[in-house]
C-alpha cells in the first residue's frame, strides 16, 4: 500500500492547525467558517483540509463498495457509533414485511445488513420503527444537531443544514474515507448568503421559495459555494419547511446550505430519541446559541430576494433551474437567460413534449407523487390532507403518497390522515425514496406527466421517458383534485 | 490502495455537446444496484444510447463509429445532480480517462479525481474550438499533459488547466486519499475524543 510521505508534500508551511486554535481568532466569521474551522484536523498548504465528521449516514446503494474497500485494506470502521444506516433508495413501498421481490434490490439490502453486522454499524432496516429516508430519520431521531459536520453518500445530505450544521453529499470513495478515518479530505467552498425577507403570499410554501431561488440563479448558480439562508422569511419557517429549502441547495450546484439555529430549532430537537436530554440539553442550547454569523463577517456572494415576489412555482424543463411561476408562460428561445443554452433548452422541451412560450396552467397530469426527502415529512402530509379533505382525486390520475419514514407513517395514521387520503382515492404507502428516483417499482411510465414534490426533473429520473413537473405539496394536491396543473390560490 | 497512474495522454475525442449533463443521464438510478465498482460502462448514457428495446440509437455519439478515444468532451456544468460515484466509474469503465468541459459540478469533479479520471476544465472559447476541431476532423488527437497542466491540439494551440497540487501528486503516483488520512489516525483519535 503506497503512502504519501512528507517529502512529497507540495509545500511545508502552515502545518497542523487544529480547530481549537482556529476558533480562537477574533476576526468576524460566518457560521459556516466557524463550524468548518472547528472541525479541521489538519490543514496544510496545497492540501485539502482533513475535516472531522461528527455524524455519518449510510444507505444500501452507495455503501457496498466502501465496505469492500475496508475489507481489502484490512481496516475497521473508525468509530461505528458515529455512523447510522438505513435502507431507503431501493426498497419497495408495498408489503415491506415480505422479502424484496426484485433480486438485485434484495441483494443490495442484504449486503447492507451483512456489512452493518460485520462492522458494528447500527441499521434501521425494513420493518424497524425508525426506518425511513436517510435525511428524514436523522432529524426526527435527534441524530442531526447544530454545529455538527454531517455527510452521507447522497447529494441531498444538505437537508440537515437546516439545523445549523455543515452537511453535504459525498461519493463512495469518500464514504470509505469516513468509515476508515472519520474524516474526509475537502477543499473549503466559498460562502454565499441568500437572504429572503417579507411575508409569503397565499398558497406559497417553502418549496416555492427554493424553486424560485433556483429559477433565478440556475442549476449551476451556486456551484463552488456553501449557502447560508437568512432573512425574516426563513426565520419564520418551521424546521420541516427549512429542511425543504436546505434539501434543494444541491440543485443550484451548492455543496450544502445552512440556517443558523434558533428557538424553533431547539424546540424541535428537545426530547427527540437520541438528542441529549435534561441538563445536558440545556448546556448544549447555550453553546448552540453562539452558532451565528458574526457581525461584519463577509460572504463571497450575497443574494437578496423579496418574499412578496414569490408565487407558487413549477418546473417545465429537465433541470431544477427551469422553473416558472405557475401562472407564467414557458420562456421562448429569445427570452433565455443565456443564449448558449439554446440547444439544451430545445432538447429539454422536446423531451417534455412542451412548446416554448406556452402555459403549463391547465395541462393534464397523469401521476401525482407526494414524497421524497424534500417533502415527505408530517407537515407536508398535513398540508396535502387539509387540501383534499372531503374531496376526490380526478379520474385517470394516479396519486402516490409515500411517507418519509415509519414514524411519519405512524403519525399520519394517528392523526387520521390515512383515512382522508383513502377517501380521496390517494394511495398511502410505506416509506422509501420511491418515485423520486425510480430505483424500485414505483416508476412513472414513458411519456406520462407527473407532478412531483421531489427534487429532480432530470430526463428519466422517475422512470425511462417519464416527464416531471416539480412543485410544492400544495400544488401537487391541487393537481390531484383537478387532474391538471392548477394555481392553488384558486382552490384555497 | 494504488490506482492507475496518469501522466500524459494523447487520444482522439468523443464530442457530446450538451450542457448540464446530470449524473442520472450518465448512469440512470435503475442501474445502481451492483455492489462492485466494475461493469457500469455497459450502461453509460443508457437512455441516450439505447432505445426502449435495448437497441443502439444510431444518432447518439457513442454509437457513431466516426468517433472514438479516451477523451470525452462535454458541454458546461457536466456531472450535476446526484452524488453517485457510479457516474465516474461508468465513464472510466467504458474506457475514458479524461472529461473536458467548461464547467464541472463539484461532487462529480471530486469523484472523478478519486477514480483516476481527470476532469479538465477549459474556457468556453477553447471548448468550442475543441468541439469544432473534432467535428471537422474526428481523427484529431488531443494531448492532455498533466505535468504541464495543458490541453494541446494538433495545430499546437493549447490552454492551461487548473488542478490542485495534492490531487496532481495523487494522480501522477496513483495514490488515494485514504492512504493519507490513515497516516493522520492519531490526530483524528484526539479529535474523536474531544468532540464526543
Amino acid at each position: 500500500m503506497t503512502k504519501l510521505t512528507l517529502v512529497e508534500r507540495p509545500t511545508q508551511t502552515s502545518e497542523v492547525e487544529t480547530g481549537e486554535t482556529l476558533s480562537m481568532s477574533h476576526e468576524p466569521k460566518t457560521l459556516f467558517d466557524k463550524i468548518w474551522d472547528a472541525h479541521v484536523v489538519k490543514r496544510s498548504e496545497g492540501y485539502p483540509d482533513a475535516l472531522f465528521i461528527d455524524r455519518h449516514f449510510i444507505h444500501e446503494v452507495t455503501s457496498p463498495q466502501a465496505f469492500d474497500g475496508l475489507r481489502k485494506r484490512g481496516v475497521k470502521v473508525f468509530n461505528p457509533s458515529r455512523t447510522t444506516a438505513t435502507a431507503d433508495h431501493n426498497v419497495p413501498t408495498k408489503d415491506q414485511h415480505l422479502p424484496i421481490k426484485e433480486a438485485l434490490s434484495r441483494f443490495q439490502v442484504e449486503t447492507l445488513r451483512k456489512n452493518c453486522a460485520e462492522f458494528g454499524v447500527e441499521l434501521y432496516d425494513l420493518g424497524h420503527p425508525f426506518q425511513g429516508i436517510v435525511h428524514i430519520i436523522g432529524p426526527e431521531l435527534g441524530l442531526t444537531l447544530p454545529g455538527m459536520t454531517i455527510v452521507c453518500g447522497d447529494s441531498h445530505t444538505s437537508t440537515h443544514g437546516a439545523f445549523g450544521n455543515i452537511a453535504f453529499g459525498i461519493g463512495t470513495s469518500e464514504v470509505e474515507q469516513v468509515l476508515a478515518t472519520q474524516c474526509v479530505l475537502q477543499y473549503k467552498p466559498k460562502r454565499m448568503k441568500i437572504e429572503i425577507n417579507g411575508k409569503l403570499g397565499k398558497g406559497v410554501v417553502s418549496k416555492d421559495i427554493i424553486l424560485y431561488v433556483i429559477s433565478k440563479i440556475s442549476a449551476s448558480g451556486a456551484t463552488g459555494y456553501f449557502v447560508e439562508y437568512a432573512g425574516d422569511t426563513i426565520r419564520n419557517l418551521s424546521m420541516e419547511a427549512r429542511m425543504t429549502i436546505c434539501n434543494m441547495s444541491i440543485e443550484m450546484g451548492a455543496r450544502g446550505g445552512l440556517i443558523a439555529p434558533d428557538e424553533t430549532t431547539f424546540n424541535y430537537i428537545k426530547g427527540r430519541k437520541f438528542a441529549p436530554q435534561g441538563e445536558a440539553f440545556d448546556a448544549l442550547v447555550k453553546k448552540w446559541e453562539q452558532l451565528t454569523t458574526d457581525k461584519g463577517a463577509t460572504y463571497d456572494k450575497v443574494l437578496t430576494y423579496d418574499a412578496a415576489d414569490i408565487a407558487p412555482m413549477i418546473t417545465y424543463g429537465t433541470n431544477p433551474g427551469m422553473g416558472i411561476k405557475i401562472t407564467d408562460r414557458i420562456p421562448t428561445v429569445a427570452e433565455l437567460r443565456d443564449i448558449s443554452e439554446q440547444t439544451s433548452f430545445t432538447k429539454s422541451l422536446d423531451y417534455m413534449g412542451l412548446e416554448p412560450g406556452s402555459q403549463l396552467l391547465g395541462k393534464s397530469v397523469d401521476y401525482v407523487f407526494i414524497g421524497s426527502c424534500t417533502n415527505a415529512r408530517i407537515e407536508d402530509l398535513r398540508l396535502v390532507a387539509n387540501m383534499v379533505k372531503g374531496k376526490q382525486k380526478a379520474s385517470g390520475v394516479e396519486v402516490w403518497v409515500i411517507p418519509g419514514s415509519k414514524q411519519v407513517e405512524e403519525q399520519a395514521k394517528k392523526e387520521g390522515l390515512d383515512k382522508i387520503f383513502e377517501a380521496a382515492g390517494f394511495e398511502l404507502r410505506e416509506p422509501g425514496c420511491s418515485a423520486c428516483l425510480g430505483m424500485n417499482e414505483d416508476k412513472v411510465p414513458a411519456g406520462k406527466y407527473c407532478i412531483s414534490t421531489s427534487n429532480r426533473n432530470f430526463e428519466g429520473r422517475q422512470g425511462p421517458k417519464s416527464r416531471t413537473f416539480l412543485a410544492s405539496p400544495l400544488s401537487a394536491a391541487a393537481a390531484a383534485i383537478t387532474g391538471k396543473v392548477t394555481d392553488v390560490r384558486d382552490l384555497v | 490502495m494504488s490506482k492507475e497512474k496518469f501522466i500524459t495522454l494523447t487520444s482522439q475525442a468523443v464530442p457530446l455537446s450538451i450542457e448540464n449533463i446530470d449524473t442520472d443521464q450518465v448512469i440512470p438510478a435503475r442501474f445502481l444496484k451492483a455492489t462492485t465498482r466494475e461493469g457500469f460502462g455497459e450502461n453509460l448514457f443508457r437512455d441516450w444510447r439505447y432505445d426502449g428495446e435495448g437497441k443502439p440509437k444510431s444518432d447518439f455519439v457513442l454509437n457513431d463509429k466516426t468517433y472514438s478515444g479516451k477523451i470525452l468532451v462535454a458541454g458546461k456544468n457536466f456531472g450535476c445532480g446526484s452524488s453517485r460515484e457510479h457516474a465516474a466509474w461508468a465513464i472510466y469503465d467504458y474506457g475514458f480517462r479524461v472529461v473536458i468541459s467548461s464547467f464541472f459540478a463539484d461532487i462529480f469533479k471530486g469523484n472523478a479525481l478519486n477514480n483516476a479520471l481527470l476532469p479538465v476544465q477549459v474556457s468556453d472559447v477553447f471548448l468550442k474550438k475543441i468541439l469544432t476541431t473534432v467535428a471537422q476532423k474526428p481523427t484529431t488527437e488531443i494531448t492532455i499533459d498533466l505535468q504541464q497542466q495543458k490541453v494541446i491540439l494538433e495545430d499546437g494551440s493549447n490552454e492551461s488547466f487548473e488542478i490542485n497540487p495534492y490531487k496532481k501528486i495523487c494522480l501522477t503516483n496513483g495514490y488515494d486519499d485514504i492512504d493519507y488520512l490513515l497516516s493522520l489516525r492519531d490526530e483524528i483519535k484526539v479529535f474523536d475524543t474531544v468532540n464526543s
